[in-house]
């Protein structure tokens, strides 16, 4: 246990695992992910369904249901033993050193009570300042995160607010206790696209001026693009590839990552045939031996299919689990994701 | 693939097309002269939706989901419709389909009113030519039948026998991709999104519609899986002389597989063109705001400036005037005042735009100039 972490990462997940045990099966949603995250830094998880994005993001926390899931491996967050910790330990670290906002701020905030008294509630409940003193700082937050009217819209019921700023109104119930880890699952899939940038304008802008670290998990590459320093691509609960953004998307060093970038719809394919990534996802009730990406890779060989490939650096900070890549016996060419986007519209794009 | 179009079908010129009004001229599209005979006219479709409440459920206010939208869909093209949630994209495929009432407008289709008594359409006809396929594909299909049976019913329904129609399901399974052996009598929740998809494409052709409304049909898809049901949309097309009316929030699937373009604000129409003009100069400011909404995709150019700020305005009370007025960073004093009408800017009779800056002379100060004849 006493493995120095470097120490400026506020989180250090090592080989977490997560099954479900269902009546007649275990899923085996998150198997074997570790990663590390600097203070002030974004990670993006992109993946598609089923590729254990986002319970790994709810195993941070510990949100999973206790009773039928198995959790394994390390999670430290901020100092603190998140896997070790009894309940009452727990809730006061959520919220405080992390907090999270989610894909649907309908369900996630509470229908019966005003955004104001949610804010102010959770601020009284950590940090045991007066109501008053909880409620201006409430204030503060709507401004912060550039709610029009704010003293208005904190007497406000969540329905009777639109779909951005319901957004907006739960990045700021999260950040009001100043966590130090922010964790985001899919936060701007259900906005419109001219909202959906301005919510991650503003999270860029409220990362960089708080310090915090992000971990923002997303099935959007271009979402993932906007808003992340370094990526993550999942498959089948497993990190294929971790990178800086520009790594990952310019020089995709797993065939599942270049494979996802050229599936990928953009507008200059018109008239194209679209790349696809033959067959489907693999079943988690049953992983197949070796790499799960081995049934759909066109690389795929007999030593693919017999363990699952280690960790293999390509450049500092840029790893990928591929055999074959490893062994420098494929190249992944073609053209990357910015090499193909010619910048459509408008023309005032910086 | 071929001989699956058992159902014999009228040719454009057999029904002689009634006379249009005046105002699908302004559509921009009946301007061009004749290239292709419009398949589908829909004309000044307008759905108010009533929101009941209060004493005696009243009505209390009018939503504004559809108001005189004009177009023409034309033979063998892809119209793609994009807009924001509540712009009134859906409930314009809707009234395509008849599936709500229009409260006012006509739709022809093949130049035969639907719904007319002279001349007209039926309903029952008007589907038989023209289907739909949903977003959600498990609530498209009934849970309880094997998928076949629920590809089998339309031609069922339409009068072909039992076992034709069966077969008939069969050779849609194939022709979308799908084993028959492995998937006829399987439950849609024995498949997967995009395999469930599949099926409700193959439901959507089996009366061999000469229209299909693909309503955010990949929408739900994973990145992977919705290439290839794009790419078997494209082989389909062009298979069965289909034509395509294609909703999608998404601004490059829509580039991918549109012809023309059509761009929807609080239920108006803001902007109608040939796929590559509108994406490489859009006219309408909104239009502009749109696309550069997109993400950038290139991590060494990221975003910096959000184009339109605050979420669009709520269709129960739009604004006055233009409807985007409130986010156009253009908007002035006739803005305000009075609607822009859908027109084809000067010198470009292909496309129309609802903005008085592409009207000479309309009194904004960016008008343009007219084009000399």
């Amino acid at each position: 246990m006493q493995i120095q972490a470097p120490s400026r990462s506020v989180v250090s997940v090592e080989n977490l695992h997560v099954r479900f045990a269902m009546r007649d099966a275990t899923v085996s949603a998150v198997n074997g992910v570790s990663f590390e995250l600097e203070a002030g830094k974004v990670l993006g998880i992109l993946g598609e369904s089923g590729s254990g994005k986002s319970v790994t993001l709810r195993a941070l926390m510990r949100m999973l249901p206790p009773a039928r899931t198995r959790v394994e491996g390390r999670i430290r967050i901020a100092g603190h033993e998140i896997t070790a910790m009894d309940e009452d330990a727990l809730r006061k670290v959520r919220g405080a050193k992390v907090a999270m906002i989610f894909q649907e701020p309908m369900t996630a905030l509470d229908p019966v009570f005003t955004v104001g008294v949610q804010i102010a509630e959770t601020i009284v409940r950590h940090e045991g300042i007066s109501y008053a003193a909880a409620w201006r700082r409430a204030l503060e937050l709507l401004e912060m995160v550039q709610i029009p009217s704010a003293a208005r819209r904190l007497k406000a019921y969540p329905h009777e607010m639109s779909g951005g700023m319901r957004q907006r109104a739960m990045i700021a119930l999260a950040l009001s206790c100043r966590p130090s880890v922010l964790l985001a699952d899919e936060p701007t899939t259900a906005l419109d696209v001219t909202v959906q940038i301005q919510i991650i304008l503003l999270l860029r802008q409220l990362q960089q001026d708080l310090g915090m670290a992000v971990v923002f998990v997303t099935h959007d590459v271009g979402v993932a693009v906007e808003v992340a320093d370094r990526i993550g691509v999942m498959y089948a609960g497993r990190l294929v590839e971790l990178g800086s953004t520009e790594e990952v998307i310019e020089r995709p060093a797993h065939p599942y990552t270049a494979a996802l970038l050229t599936s990928t719809v953009l507008g200059s394919a018109f008239g194209r045939r679209l790349d696809t990534i033959p067959g489907m996802p693999p079943d988690l009730r049953a992983l197949p031996e070796g790499c799960s990406f081995a049934p759909r890779c066109q690389f795929c060989q007999d030593a693919c299919r017999v363990s699952m490939p280690p960790e293999h650096a390509m450049a500092p900070g840029h790893t990928t689990r591929c055999l074959r890549i490893a062994a420098r016996e494929i190249e992944l060419a073609g053209p990357t994701l910015s090499a193909r986007n010619t910048y459509v519209g408008g023309g005032d794009r910086p | 693939m071929t001989g699956t179009r058992d159902i014999p079908l009228p040719t454009a010129d057999a029904c002689a097309p009634v006379p249009v009004s005046a105002r699908s001229e302004v559509a921009g599209t009946g301007a061009s002269g004749g290239r292709t005979a419009p398949l589908l006219h829909v004309d000044n479709l307008t759905k108010h939706f009533p929101l009941k409440g209060g004493l005696l459920n009243r009505t209390q206010a009018l939503v504004q989901a559809v108001d005189g939208v004009s177009f023409n869909v034309l033979t063998g093209e892809t119209l793609g419709i994009v807009g924001e949630s509540g712009c009134g994209k859906s409930t314009t495929a809707r009234l395509m389909m008849h599936l709500i009432r229009p409260d006012g407008g006509t739709i022809a289709f093949d130049g035969r009113k639907v719904g007319a008594i002279e001349h007209g359409l039926s309903h029952r006809d008007l589907h038989r030519q023209m289907q739909m396929v949903f977003q959600d594909s498990y609530s498209s299909l009934n849970p309880r039948l094997p998928v076949v049976m629920s590809i089998a019913f339309g031609p069922f329904v339409h009068g072909l026998g039992r076992s034709a129609a069966l077969k008939r399901a069969m050779e849609l399974l194939q022709a979308v991709g799908l084993d028959p052996l492995l998937f006829a009598n399987r439950y849609p929740h024995e498949l997967s999104g995009g395999q469930r998809q599949r099926v409700n494409i193959a439901r959507a052709l089996a009366l061999s519609p000469r229209i299909v409304i693909l309503d955010e049909a990949v929408s739900a898809l994973d990145k992977s899986v919705e290439a290839q049901v794009l790419n078997l949309l494209v082989d389909l097309k062009a298979q069965l002389d289909l034509t395509y009316v294609f909703i999608s929030h998404d601004l490059n699937v829509v580039r991918y597989i549109s012809d023309r373009v059509m761009v929807m604000y609080l239920g108006k129409v803001v902007e109608i063109g040939p796929v590559d003009r509108l994406y490489r100069d859009p006219r309408h400011p909104y239009t502009r705001a749109l696309l550069s909404a997109m993400p950038s995709m290139n991590p060494r150019r990221r975003t910096v400036e959000a184009p339109l700020s605050g979420d669009p305005p709520n269709p129960i009370r739009p604004p006055s005037g233009c409807r985007f007025r409130t986010r156009c960073p253009f908007a002035e004093q006739v803005c305000e005042a009075v609607a822009p009408l859908l027109l084809a800017p000067p010198g470009d009779a292909l496309r129309a735009v609802a903005c008085h800056m592409s009207v000479p002379k309309s009194g904004h100060s960016r008008a343009v100039a007219a084009v000399s004849a």
